[in-house]
């Protein structure tokens, strides 16, 4: 069997895997999404911006 | 009449001074948490987002999304101040702070861990984003 026979099968196997089913289906994975926040925030404006917010916490108690 | 003036406006002045001090004697340095945001933090019914916001935990209830969104609202205003006094945007300024009060959790309270779930805060240190200082 040569190499075009066989990728013709697959072909049209899958073209009748398509058209039988009608639909694809996609299955929702089983592991959780993590989607990460704020990804563009870089780790060098947290540093920059560490001892100000740990100030503001600290004067803003009630809030906190 | 002159001198009994002056002598009265000493003592006023001095009357008025020391209400000052101990006024400021009397305030505590740092005004301290509402009674029930401090309850439910107790609880473990409102806990620390990774966003530097409040969060509710479990069932949200009408009590708990009032407390909740105070406070948000509230934190959102500080932010905004500071995040333009450091020249920083408000996400990044509360991403920080958010590391922070993570952080400033103690034993019992609830604080949002990088996978997003709720942890609850034990003598060791809180998982934080590894972004954190």
């Amino acid at each position: 069997m040569n190499t075009s026979k066989l990728t013709g099968r697959m072909a049209a196997v899958m073209l009748a895997t398509v058209a039988l089913g009608g639909c694809i289906t996609v299955n929702a994975p089983e592991e959780p999404i993590v989607i990460e926040l704020n990804v563009n925030i870089r780790q060098e404006v947290i540093y920059r911006l560490a001892e100000d917010a740990g100030n503001t916490i600290e004067d803003n108690a009630d809030i906190f | 009449m002159g001198d009994m003036m002056t002598k009265m406006t000493k003592s006023v002045l001095a009357a008025a001074a020391m209400a000052t001090a101990l006024g400021g004697f009397a305030a505590p340095a740092f005004a301290q948490r509402d009674p029930a945001y401090a309850a439910a933090r107790a609880a473990g019914q409102v806990g620390e987002k990774m966003d530097g916001y409040l969060g509710i935990v479990g069932a949200a209830t009408p009590a708990l999304r009032g407390i909740v969104n105070d406070i948000n609202i509230k934190r959102r205003a500080v932010y905004s101040e500071r995040a333009k006094a450091t020249n920083a945007t408000i996400e990044e300024y509360a991403l920080t702070a958010g590391c922070q009060a993570i952080l400033a959790t103690t034993p019992g309270e609830k604080y949002q861990a990088p996978d997003g779930s709720w942890q609850t805060r034990t003598a060791a240190p809180p998982l934080r984003d590894p972004r954190c200082p």
